[in-house]
């Protein structure tokens, strides 16, 4: 063994900052080798795939367009993750939150006054919750695990909007296309810029993220939760309810996306279709890991994963290349932020060429 | 009425439809038994499908393909391996990754065949056996990968509960450290679990996309991976109950298909969202025992070992 990894007396508070970045980098790095080797420029796919997309005010406008979903996803996710909740189906509670969301305004129809887009916003919230509510009744009720329930929720939710598109809530003057009608205007998120697309999403989500960190940041209840995720047991000797937490976990998660599905919605789609999510809710897992479950974090994460899903689209137009490589891309962050905390607890030391040291018993279970 | 064509067109049907989960989740049984949650199946699954149908196309060989896609999932298991073995990252977060870079990298590897079709002529026979009638058709003229699948799923029951290389697995999953100050090495064995694990999800993979539906469509397993894994829980860490429940979600399947052919009225969607319920409904079962899955349990599952901790 030519390096040894030793267990430092103290996380190092410098790498759990810097193995974002250190992945960012990495990620950037691999990304140039992955274009080459498809046999492009590594410099001009670089160029298309990071700088292009957002070098003028439509395409930033498009980035926040797309962290928004992200961020508010990822929000709700990492009050469940600091648990240890693993509710990895916040793209189901999405498309929940959706077609509640959307499902009201349907009903409503053209005659909706001020008050149907904050009613929309509450249905959203709703129906992400209810999905999520659901894993977290199964796990508390039944022991199920969450991790499973809620992804095979994630597939239900899907089929059933594509049943209400291809079915009851088809547009009767689609020319069969499987989507809802267009949604009326006093459903519809206000414009915030001329020139981009950008809509009042992009201010509700950082103030999720406002809301959230002061409740992390001030409440007991929080404090019971990172506790139990850092230290089960002794969470559970100082008496703090584990069903409380798994309940609060999945539903913050099921709130905000519920609450991200309904703005994509009324938001940039505009009505019900059949795919309303490129995946956002499982990209959002990657996004409350690279901002270290931290709402601040996660605010800059998620403008780095948006720029991950236009650099696809972008890369595809531009180099024919699959848009699907966004996945890998969104993978390989991931896999370099994991490679990066292992430096947070241990530190490396190079050994040389000799064997490595002797174990004394004695140190055994630090 | 049951006839015997029927019957055996049935038993055939959810054979077939059973073997890629019977594929990945022997795979994931010993992963698992060694410690090691590995939730990245759907993604290893994913890209041997991609891998093995575009060598398939290229090649016009199967073999070649499924060797391929074989050599996919393990690739993919080992940066598992080396991101929760060697750099101790937290295992169900490595997982996910490995799925979602898994769905991302198949449909890139696969993007130039969508909706591109195999023509596999996979008229397998057993020589002679198959020829008898009934139970020849019967026993002997399913896919080969169903006879590797069976093949494997006992190999690996033999492996695990009757053999001391087995035991020495089950050790490291159960008491790494004890394992470890034996003289084992623990490290070296989980990797060897993890790529075994790979290899397996990469033929199932390679199983849905050259034989069971031979064309090219992005994410064509369909959540299997993670039924997969599922059912890995369900049997309680057991190959026989593994095996009964990869048939009953095989059952499950071909009955969603019969109902939708059979034109009954039910909507396409609520019939495909059968599996899916599914397990849910036998999850929720088997874990209200919690008891009985605690017992069963691999006493390290998901907890990284570092020998000089």
């Amino acid at each position: 063994m030519l390096v040894k990894l030793e267990r430092r007396a103290h996380p190092s508070r410098v790498m759990v900052a810097g193995a974002p970045l250190a992945a960012a980098v990495l990620t950037i790095l691999g990304g140039s080798v992955l274009f080459a080797a498809l046999g492009h420029d590594p410099v001009l796919a670089f160029h298309a795939f990071f700088i292009a997309p957002v070098s003028d005010l439509y395409g930033l406008g498009e980035l926040s367009l797309k962290a928004t979903p992200l961020m508010l996803c990822a929000i709700g996710l990492a009050i469940g993750f600091r648990a240890n909740v693993w509710n990895i189906g916040a793209e189901g509670q999405l498309i929940a939150g959706a077609i509640c969301g959307g499902g009201l305004a349907l009903y409503v129809g053209p005659s909706g006054g001020a008050l149907l887009l904050p009613a929309m916003l509450v249905a959203g919230a709703l129906g992400g919750m209810a999905w999520a509510g659901l894993a977290a009744f199964l796990r508390v009720r039944f022991n199920a695990n969450e991790i499973l329930v809620t992804l095979m929720l994630t597939y239900i939710a899907g089929l059933f909007l594509s049943y209400l598109v291809y079915g009851p809530w088809r547009s009767p003057t689609g020319f069969n296309w499987p989507e809802s009608s267009d949604l009326a205007d006093a459903a519809r998120m206000p414009r915030l810029l001329a020139g981009t697309r950008l809509n009042l999403g992009i201010v509700i989500a950082p103030a999720v993220a406002l809301l959230a960190w002061i409740f992390l940041a001030r409440s007991y209840l929080a404090y019971s939760m990172e506790v139990g995720g850092l230290a089960p047991k002794a969470a559970r000797y100082a008496g703090f309810s584990q069903r409380r937490m798994i309940w609060l976990g999945l539903l913050a998660g099921g709130a905000t996306a519920g609450l991200a599905g309904v703005i994509e919605v009324s938001g940039t789609i505009g009505k019900l279709r059949e795919v309303v999510s490129p995946g956002y809710g499982f990209a959002a897992i990657i996004v409350a890991y690279i901002g270290r479950l931290h709402p601040i974090g996660i605010i800059l994460a998620s403008f780095m994963m948006a720029l991950f899903y236009i650099g696809g689209e972008q890369v595809k137009v531009t180099l024919g290349l699959p848009s699907a490589i966004t996945g890998v891309f969104q993978g390989m962050l991931l896999f370099f932020l994991l490679m990066s905390d292992l430096l947070i607890a241990y530190r490396p030391r190079w050994t040389g060429m000799r064997r490595a040291s002797v174990r004394r018993p004695s140190d055994a279970d630090a | 009425m049951l006839t015997l064509e029927l019957f055996t067109a049935i038993f055939i049907a959810v054979m077939g439809a059973g073997t890629p989960l019977v594929l990945a989740a022997t795979g994931e049984l010993v992963s698992e038994r060694a410690g090691v949650l590995n939730l990245g199946v759907e993604g290893m699954m994913l890209v041997g499908a991609a891998v093995a149908f575009a060598v398939t196309a290229e090649t016009g060989s199967a073999v070649a393909g499924v060797a391929a896609g074989m050599g996919a999932g393990m690739a993919l298991s080992l940066i598992f391996g080396f991101l929760t073995l060697t750099c101790l990252a937290n295992q169900v977060a490595t997982g996910l990754a490995l799925t979602i870079f898994g769905v991302g990298a198949s449909a890139s590897i696969g993007a130039s065949y969508t909706g591109a079709a195999l023509v596999v002529t996979s008229a397998f026979k057993i020589p002679y056996l198959g020829d008898v009638p009934v139970f020849g058709e019967l026993l002997f003229s399913l896919e080969p990968l169903t006879y590797l699948s069976l093949l494997m799923a006992v190999a690996v029951w033999y492996f695990l509960m009757r053999s001391r290389p087995g035991l020495v697995l089950r050790a490291v999953g159960d008491a790494p450290e004890s394992a470890h100050a034996t003289g084992f090495p623990v490290i070296a064995i989980r990797y060897l679990a993890v790529l075994f694990g790979g290899a397996m999800a990469g033929i199932a993979g390679a199983y849905l996309s050259v034989f069971y539906t031979p064309v090219w469509v992005e994410n064509m397993t369909a959540g299997r991976g993670w039924i997969a894994v599922a059912l890995v829980v369900f049997a309680t860490w057991q190959v026989p109950r593994m095996l009964a429940g990869a048939y009953l979600f095989g059952g499950v399947t071909i009955v969603q298909f019969h109902i939708q052919s059979a034109n009954l009225g039910i909507t396409t969607q609520f019939l495909s969202m059968l599996p899916y319920a599914a397990t849910i409904i036998v999850l929720v079962i088997i874990s209200s025992n919690a008891m009985k899955v605690r017992l069963h349990t691999p006493a390290a599952l998901a907890k990284p070992f570092h020998a000089d901790d």
